[in-house]
């Protein structure tokens, strides 16, 4: 697993390149149209199409019992949603095991979101807490996050609680770094700008510092909150009886590859789906940016 | 704060700068940018700030507007020492720093929305700034959907929407093409006669200073002072083709240029 160090790179916390004005507005104009539209769509799908198909003749060629079909997959996936066709313990148990991986996954990250976001406007601005944490963190940081799991599992026993440690230490890095980052980032100029107009001191931040910074932010929390997917899985695949990860696990545990891969797809889609809310928000927020939109 | 006692007639003292050195600690060694520089403002005064490039104007603005702090000397306003930024001071940047998360009403409103004013103060303090120079039909859009000109329009407006005494501009329409500065700097002059405001206008444009200025400041470089005092008595609505317009322009030009010396040409004369 290399994806804990991925969170502090540096690459990950630089903010999107700026595209050019006139190429967003062409793609824009292109999405207008029925037809464009559809070929968007039809180009996306080439690839994935494909490699059911390749997955399909693979299996078929090889005979492998240890891989299952796409329409294997895609009968496990149904009967886990719904159930009514292997009714086992799996069936129809969608809800419940999405359910509490959702609750997991939001509530590390809005807890991290939560410290990560004004600790890292201060730390922006403040030079003296600056001086006192930020050696710190930079030491903390290049920890793999999953390094922390024995260590969490005695802090917070072996449970769910450890699994939104866990998904907190994850969205927590990337999430203040950008954050601060962003502060650091601002024009000195809106500083000014906003003394000579009479705005200082704690006002500075809601007014100046946040909007400021929130393009980056934004970038932070789309970072954390795929880091919050990944961090999951691990956190659930230990002492925890529900949730997506769990199941992965147990399908291991069983030999049921189409579980394992049922349990992976949903990961994936939800994480995707995820994402769009928050490209959505940022959206939204940073309409007045047109170089944010993504 | 001498002279305004000793006559009687003229329009009080509004600011005063006195023995003002400014030295950068930069990272190759100190910079002296400014030395024992002197200045007095009366109150409604158009004072133009003109020198070649990297002669202190900027930084001697800066000082007066607190972002930047002396080395030695000091800074009163109506006799009080400057120590920072403050809304009797309101500076119009070259590059305009519009907050650009707020539309055009909301960078207007800034200043009085941060200063406890009743929200419907506010609107009608932007619409009436906002009509001044003419963005009512804008009031919504985002800077970034705005021009150069109109951009500026804005940064001046945020300034006369806080209720500042002393406008400090820094080579605000150095970015800007001819016509949209001519027109600028003609809706300036109404403004400033309008609001009775005081004005202090960096430029490195003689033939821009001459139009503008009831004084024209000239500073040298190296390290930056103030040169020469220069009032200009040309009656408003100025006309640049005139002869004494042309005089005057010629004689501030030959000023620059002695202090540059040799054959190293100063902006202000590239200037059409
Ligand atoms: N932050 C700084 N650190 C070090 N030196 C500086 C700094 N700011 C300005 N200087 C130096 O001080 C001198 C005066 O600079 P200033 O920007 O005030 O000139 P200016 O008259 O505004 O020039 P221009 O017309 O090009 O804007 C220059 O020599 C410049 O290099
Ligand atoms: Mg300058």
């Amino acid at each position: 697993m290399s994806f804990e160090s991925t969170v502090a790179g540096p690459a990950m916390t630089a903010p999107p390149t700026k595209k050019p004005a006139a190429l967003a507005r062409g793609s824009a104009h292109r999405a207008n149209g029925l037809w464009p539209r559809l070929r968007t769509i039809a180009l996306a799908l080439v690839v994935p199409v494909s490699l059911l198909v390749l997955w399909d003749l693979m299996v078929r060629w090889t005979g492998t019992r240890l891989i299952p079909s796409p329409f294997g997959v895609a009968v496990m996936m149904w009967d886990f949603a719904f159930g009514g066709i292997y009714d086992d313990a799996y069936s129809g148990s969608l809800p419940i095991h999405f359910w509490k991986s959702v609750q997991r996954v939001y509530g590390g990250f809005i807890l991290a979101a939560l410290l990560g976001i004004p600790l890292g406007l201060m730390l922006g601005r403040i030079p003296l807490l600056r001086a006192m944490l930020d050696p710190m963190l930079s030491l903390l940081r290049p920890i793999p996050v999953t390094a922390w799991l024995p260590l969490s599992m005695i802090f917070f026993g072996l449970g769910p609680k450890s699994a939104v440690f866990l998904v907190f230490l994850g969205a927590f890095y990337p999430i203040l770094l950008n954050t601060v980052f962003g502060v650091k980032s601002v024009d000195a100029r809106l500083f000014e700008a906003a003394g000579m107009l009479g705005c200082s001191g704690p006002q500075l931040f809601r007014s100046v510092v946040l909007p400021a910074a929130l393009p980056s932010i934004f970038n932070g929390l789309r970072l954390g909150a795929s880091f919050a997917w990944i961090l999951i899985v691990v956190g659930e695949m230990t002492g925890v009886p529900e949730g997506l990860g769990a199941v992965i696990m147990d399908g291991r545990t069983l030999s049921r590859t189409d579980l394992v891969i049922t349990g992976m797809i949903i990961i994936g889609i939800t994480g995707f789906l995820s994402d769009r809310i928050l490209v959505m928000l940022s959206n939204y927020f940073l309409r007045w940016s047109p170089q944010h939109h993504a | 704060m001498l002279d305004a006692t000793t006559n009687r007639d003229a329009p009080p003292v509004i600011l005063e700068v006195s023995g003002l050195n400014k030295v950068y600690q930069a990272s190759n060694g100190p910079v002296e940018a400014l030395r024992s520089v002197d200045l007095t403002v009366r109150k409604g005064e158009f004072i133009c700030l003109l020198g070649a490039s990297g002669c202190g104007k900027s930084t001697l603005l800066r000082i007066i507007a607190g972002f930047e702090e002396a080395t030695q000397g000091s800074v009163g306003v109506y006799g009080c020492e400057v120590r920072g930024p403050g809304p009797d001071r309101g500076m119009v940047f070259q590059d305009y720093a519009l907050f650009p998360w707020l539309t055009v009403r909301q960078n207007i409103g800034f200043g009085p929305s941060h200063r406890r004013v009743a929200s419907q103060e506010v609107d009608k303090l932007t619409d009436r700034f906002m009509a001044m120079v003419g963005l009512t039909a804008f009031a919504d859009r985002y800077p970034h959907q705005l021009s150069g000109g109109m951009k500026q329009r804005v940064a001046i407006a945020r300034v006369l929407a806080n209720d500042a005494d002393i406008l400090l501009m820094d080579e605000p329409f150095g970015a800007l093409d001819a016509l949209t500065r001519a027109a600028l700097q003609e809706e300036l002059i109404e403004i400033w006669r309008t609001t009775k405001l005081t004005v202090i206008f960096v430029t490195h444009s003689v033939e821009e200073a001459v139009l503008l200025a009831d004084r024209v400041v000239v500073m040298s470089s190296s390290p930056g002072r103030i040169d020469q005092d220069v009032e200009i008595e040309l009656p408003r609505p100025r006309d640049v083709a005139s002869v004494e317009f042309n005089r005057l322009r010629r004689s501030i030009t030959q000023q620059l240029t002695s202090h540059v010396g040799g054959g190293r040409k100063v902006a202000a004369t590239a200037d059409s």
